[in-house]
């Protein structure tokens, strides 16, 4: 057998075989980038939104804004204190409630409700929002974000699950009517 | 002694790795690189190794777990012998590793080590800088308090500006809904494993390619590079003024590799390591979350950009930087080398450490943020409240029951938010400030609603007692005017 034709049939070899690891590549790559991928694409279907129950309705009178929690819906069992959400309930009147998170919509720092003067704050960079969650100054470039709410058997709920970021804004319901 | 020869010589007949090593220990570098100039980069690379160190050091103790981190680490600051001088020194070592690594990469600059045939030395010194930042920033998170929690809160709203992509880059980057556990873990993984093998990898070809384009000579003013006959005149110089590596490049590096970790040491001694502070817990909502030193610029940026411009550049900007850093050399590869005659290197390094200096330093007063307390915890100064009506009293209490203190000065104390007001009856009239009040605008949110007449009615009676003893407060010229007919 020639040299050279020896040659081409070991390249052909290696060539076979550098595509067969290709193939076992593609095999172990598949399940590496989908658990890499998990957050996002287990996180489609059902979603992480539920509805939680922030308890009774009358622990919120009417006209005030108190601090409420609720243990996120989709935790894990070393998530300790970090699954313990708070957010800001303002019961406006009768049955109509407004449900704030309680990140600043600029970059999310926590903000502080101050009743005498009617405003959020926010002590990062400076964002406030009126009673209603408007933006009122600073950089927040829109409103408090807001979570739906509904009342069952007495018991005000909202749905939640989501970190909301300013990039989420369309999957909250700010712009919408109350989302019972 | 004849034994240690022979399990040398038995090693490198298998190994092999003598020659290449006595090769390189002995090869000629100019003599004027011996310089105090040239040792930051070694010492980059020995605060490097003590991070690693220490690095294993806490790993040994600290639990990657969002429920137990921070009591890990009050375990290490309280229980564990030395514990809290390990993680000072792994505190302090990444503060240093950073200043020296800017310091490095601001020689190299302003020497033009950048220039050909240099290039990707440099290139991927921009890696180990993007590196060294990202080692910071994982860090900071790991360190599981409050200000890790509301930072990665930070991280996670800019990340979400990313057209499309951004709800989703959320979810990855937190490893799910919400800061929590997996979010831990992920930074866990990416400080300890997989930025720090890339970091490894990278000095490797960083170092390599120092040792085999030949250390930067020191640049004189109008020795010009030409890619024609750079590499020609380098060897020409190294042969006719160089020094072997060993010792003469070396021994300074050494001393200084070993200052620089007594410095380390000294810090983390003298003031011991950092946080954490308060736990993670999102409920504790009465914090002021704080980013580490190196990224104080970015939270006065991100406070005093206007609204609009912001997320184009928290998401343009960086690329830009980013793609200046990296064809720098490719697009002034030639020419001087010394400082000396490169006018705008000089001037760009100035302006880039005035801005991150200015930038800084407004980050440590934060005058932008509300002072959350003030209303409460900071009186108006007495003097204001001396000989004042009634009315003007009630005002100033409305004053600090409305937390206009929190945003507006009085003295010493308040926020600085807003403008001071010890002054403001000179500028405002009395009809204006009523409409500043209840309207608001200029980035003052409106009162209106939350006061009722006779509150604004004293408040501004108030604020109309505001000016400096021997200036006359403003008045409404149509009014004078209309009195004196």
């Amino acid at each position: 057998m020639s040299v050279p034709g020896d040659l081409s049939r070991r390249q052909m070899f290696l060539k076979i075989a550098i595509l067969f690891n290709g193939v076992v590549g593609i095999v172990l790559g598949i399940p590496i980038i989908g658990y890499l991928l998990g957050p996002v694409i287990g996180g489609r279907k059902p979603g992480y939104q539920r509805w939680i129950s922030l308890g009774p309705v009358d622990q919120f009178p009417s006209g005030q804004t108190r601090l409420a929690t609720y243990h996120n819906p989709s935790t894990r069992a070393w998530d300790g204190e970090t699954a313990d959400i708070p957010c800001w309930v303002r019961h406006t009147e009768d049955d109509h409630f407004q449900v704030f998170a309680i990140n600043c919509a600029h970059l999310g720092c926590p903000v502080r409700w101050f009743p005498q003067s009617g405003l959020f704050m926010c002590p990062c960079h400076g964002g406030a929002y009126y009673a209603d969650g408007a933006r009122a100054s600073g950089p927040p470039e829109r409103g408090l974000f807001e979570y739906p709410f509904k009342i069952l058997d007495g018991a005000l709920h909202i749905e939640a699950g989501q970190m909301p970021t300013p990039g989420l804004s369309a999957s909250n319901c700010t712009k919408r009517p109350p989302c019972a | 002694m004849r034994l240690m020869q022979k399990l040398g010589a038995w090693l490198d007949q298998r190994l092999q790795l003598g020659a290449p090593i006595r090769e390189t220990m002995a090869h000629p570098i100019p003599r004027d690189t011996a310089s105090w100039f040239y040792v930051f980069g070694s010492a980059a690379m020995t605060v490097f190794g003590l991070q690693v160190v220490t690095g294993i050091l806490l790993a040994l103790i600290y639990v990657p777990s969002a429920g137990e981190a921070w009591s890990s680490l009050q375990i290490l600051n309280h229980q564990v012998t030395f514990g809290w001088f390990i993680r000072a020194l792994h505190g302090w070592g990444s503060n240093f590793m950073l200043a020296i690594v800017l310091i490095h990469m601001v020689q190299v600059f302003l020497f033009g080590a950048h220039k050909y045939p240099r290039e990707l030395t440099w290139t991927v010194g921009i890696f180990l800088l993007l590196m060294t930042l990202g080692m910071a920033f994982t860090g900071q998170v790991l360190r599981f308090d409050q200000d890790a929690y509301w930072g990665l809160g930070i991280g996670a709203s800019i990340v979400s500006r990313v057209p499309v992509l951004g709800p989703a880059l959320v979810t990855l980057v937190l490893g799910g809904p919400i800061i929590a556990g997996s979010t831990l873990s992920r930074f866990f993984a990416l400080h300890v494993f997989v930025v720090p093998g890339l970091l490894m990898l990278f000095v490797v070809v960083h170092v390599l390619l120092v040792l085999k384009l030949g250390i930067n000579e020191w640049p004189m003013p109008g020795r010009l590079v030409r890619r024609s006959d750079y590499v020609e005149k380098y060897h020409a110089l190294t042969r006719t003024d160089g020094v072997p590596f060993m010792p003469y490049g070396v021994w300074k590096d050494v001393v200084f590799s070993g200052l620089i970790l007594l410095c380390v040491a000294a810090c983390a001694l003298y003031f011991g390591p950092f946080g954490p502070t308060g736990q993670p817990d999102p409920r504790v909502i009465q914090t002021a979350p704080r980013p580490d030193f190196f990224f104080l610029w970015l939270y006065a940026l991100l406070s005093l950009l206007p609204p609009e411009l912001e997320t184009p550049v928290l998401l343009i900007g960086p690329v830009i930087g980013l793609i200046v850093l990296l064809a720098l050399p490719f697009f002034s590869g030639e020419g001087e080398k010394s400082w000396k005659r490169r006018p705008i290197a000089v001037l760009t390094i100035l302006l880039a450490a005035v801005a991150l200096g200015t930038f800084t330093n407004l980050a440590s007063h934060a005058p932008w943020s509300p002072v959350m307390d003030a209303g409460t915890g900071t009186p108006v100064p007495p003097h204001l409240l001396r000989g004042r009506t009634p009315l003007e009293i009630q005002g100033a209490l409305v004053f600090q029951s409305k937390q206009c203190h929190n945003c507006h000065a009085l003295g010493e104390g308040g926020g600085k938010r807003g403008p001071a007001l010890d002054a403001v009856a000179v500028r405002l009239t009395g009809d204006q400030l009523v409409r500043q009040v209840l309207q608001g605008g200029g980035n003052m949110p409106a009162y209106g609603k939350n006061l009722n007449p006779a509150e604004t009615t004293a408040l501004v009676a108030f604020l109309e007692t505001l000016h400096p003893a021997g200036q006359a407060p403003a008045q409404d010229a149509s009014r004078t005017a209309g009195a004196q007919q």
